[in-house]
């Protein structure tokens, strides 16, 4: 059963700078008092009391500014940022896609960055090297495949790891915003990849601030703003809330788009 | 997170411990041990990337041990007045040793710091990268080990029996079937290797100072540690009284370390004690190490 269930979680990153991360101040901070600052790091709270409930074929986007906490928030759902408080209870095989070039060595094949990236996401050598043909095919880079991984654009590099996350049959998919560099028909694409991926008892979490990709790929979404949720809701009306009629209007178009072409299929 | 407020109509499901528990740090180091493909392949990794486009590649590793070695052992030989057929092996040995548990040190140390990306992007166990570091310690030591078998081939007929380094010194056992014990030494140094690096590796991550502090006393305790010298230079064979000498160099627990696995090697004299130091150092390391483990392994990734 896969479900993600998050309570009063907060996330607060201490902020060190070279004074209070050094052992001297902390030791001899004791004996000489406090002079000016506080002894403590000051902190920032990234997130702030989320409470979430996710669970088999949800499809949720995360909208907001820049520094609202969407990346924390698929962190912290993906395990790397445990909460500070309250707690995160995630049950499911995790796959996240951050960012393209962290795990990737740009000197070897692309080939063996997939398995190398499968490994980090818990598969074997063996199981990533049957999927190989598979991943391949999909990622559509041909002879590419054998080239070091530094002659790749970027898009390519999400099309590889976009590949790998969806060959694993992961349970839980985070998103960021990165994969906004593969082009309109390899999205596409990987639509209807992910979308089956989901039905097949999974949950996909998706930050962007493209609108487009936000409709192609989820049911869902959630205004991320200031470290909290500030709401929850269907992707047309909570793009409304966020960005104004327009964006939401453009909304319903691709909305409508993807329900006739899936028709089409 | 007691007093948190919980919606009534649910239920918090059991199956994963507490943040801050025991059961979560030995979940994490048994995960990164399954995980084997895994830091196996990084470790290789790294010292190709290292050597990358050398023609020699990797053997560098080999052939810089041979000629410090080389260079070391010579000049201490002359310095002690040592007769090299023993005294080299002695010096390249011990300080191939030195070199791993000098490895896992520093680069422990380091291990989380340098793998940041990977930790702020992947959730893999800290364990993973523990054993990456390790693992390309072995590696190397792997490499080094040429230069040893190298060394013992050209002197074997000197330390292949009963032996003293130095006239006024230790009697030597001479090299026999009991060698093998440098094997499970070996294991042992690793299994200490991983602990210094969970432990320290975490200390580190916290106070950037630590690295520089182990980093200005590495070198110290490299003279202080008999590598370059031998304890018989202590025994007094000037006639003058060094007693207390003799007792305290045995305070030093790398000695011992680098005593457990160099003297099968080479043939040498190893006191039970140091077995018994290394075994009750191994033990309280890894309670320490544990209890790190548990309540700042879910902290690392804040503090990257």
């Amino acid at each position: 059963m896969v479900s993600i269930d998050v309570w009063n979680a907060s996330v607060d990153f201490p902020i060190f700078d070279a004074k209070t991360r050094s052992l001297k101040k902390a030791v001899l901070g004791k004996v000489g008092g406090k002079i000016g600052t506080d002894q403590k790091a000051p902190i920032i709270e990234a997130l702030h009391d989320i409470t979430l409930s996710l669970h088999e074929g949800d499809r949720v986007g995360l909208v907001g500014h820049n520094g609202a906490g969407k990346s924390t928030l698929l962190r912290m759902l993906a395990g790397i940022y445990e909460p500070t408080r309250g707690t995160a209870n995630i049950v499911g095989k995790v796959a996240p896609v951050f960012d393209m070039g962290v795990g990737m060595d740009p000197e070897i094949s692309g080939l063996e960055n997939i398995i190398i990236r499968g490994l980090f996401l818990g598969m074997t050598r063996k199981q990533m090297e049957k999927r190989i043909d598979e991943i391949t095919e999909f990622t559509e880079l041909g002879d590419y495949i054998q080239m070091p991984l530094r002659t790749y654009s970027t898009g390519m590099r999400v099309r590889l790891a976009l590949g790998v996350v969806t060959s694993i049959n992961p349970e839980i998919l985070l998103l960021d915003e990165g994969i906004g560099a593969v082009d309109a028909e390899f999205m596409k694409k990987a639509r209807t990849r992910l979308q089956k991926l989901v039905e097949r008892s999974g949950i996909l979490v998706f930050a962007s601030h493209s609108n487009e990709f936000l409709a192609q790929l989820c049911k869902t979404a959630m205004w991320v703003d200031h470290g909290t949720i500030k709401m929850t809701g269907g992707i047309e009306d909570v793009v409304r809330a966020y960005e104004g009629d327009d964006a939401a209007r453009h909304v319903r178009q691709i909305l409508e788009e993807n329900a006739r072409e899936d028709v089409h299929d | 997170m007691e007093d948190s407020v919980i919606p009534e109509d649910s239920v918090i499901p059991k199956a994963v411990a507490p943040t801050r528990s025991l059961a979560r740090a030995v979940e994490d180091i048994r995960q990164g041990v399954v995980q084997r493909e895994l830091w196996l392949h990084l470790g290789w990794q790294d010292i190709k990337q290292r050597y990358r486009r050398s023609v020699l590649g990797p053997l560098w590793i080999t052939i810089s041990m041979g000629v410090t070695a080389l260079g070391l052992g010579i000049l201490y030989a002359v310095l002690f007045k040592h007769p090299l057929p023993t005294f080299l092996p002695y010096v390249t040995t011990g300080f191939i040793v030195w070199n791993f548990i000098n490895g896992c040190l520093t680069e422990g140390m380091s291990t989380f710091i340098t793998n940041e990306g990977l930790i702020k992007h992947l959730p893999a166990p800290l364990t993973v990268y523990a054993l990456r570091t390790v693992w390309r310690q072995t590696l190397m030591f792997l490499h080094n080990l040429i230069v040893y078998v190298i060394m013992i081939a050209i002197y074997f007929s000197y330390i292949d029996h009963t032996y003293h380094m130095d006239t006024a010194g230790q009697t030597h056992p001479g090299l026999g079937l009991w060698s093998l014990s440098a094997i499970p030494a070996f294991f042992i140094l690793a299994l200490n290797g991983l602990w210094l690096t969970l432990l320290i590796g975490i200390i580190s991550t916290r106070y950037r100072d630590i690295p520089q502090v182990i980093n200005s006393l590495i070198q110290l305790a490299f003279y202080l540690t008999p590598i370059v010298w031998s304890p018989d230079d202590l025994f007094g064979s000037g006639g003058t009284d060094r007693t207390w000498a003799k007792v305290l160099f045995q305070f030093n627990p790398l000695y011992h370390f680098v005593q457990v696995l160099r003297a099968p090697l080479i043939g040498q004299h190893v006191d039970w004690w140091s077995w018994a130091i290394v075994g009750g150092i191994t033990v309280v390391g890894w309670a320490l190490a544990l209890l790190a483990m548990r309540n700042y392994r879910a902290r690392v990734s804040y503090w990257v």
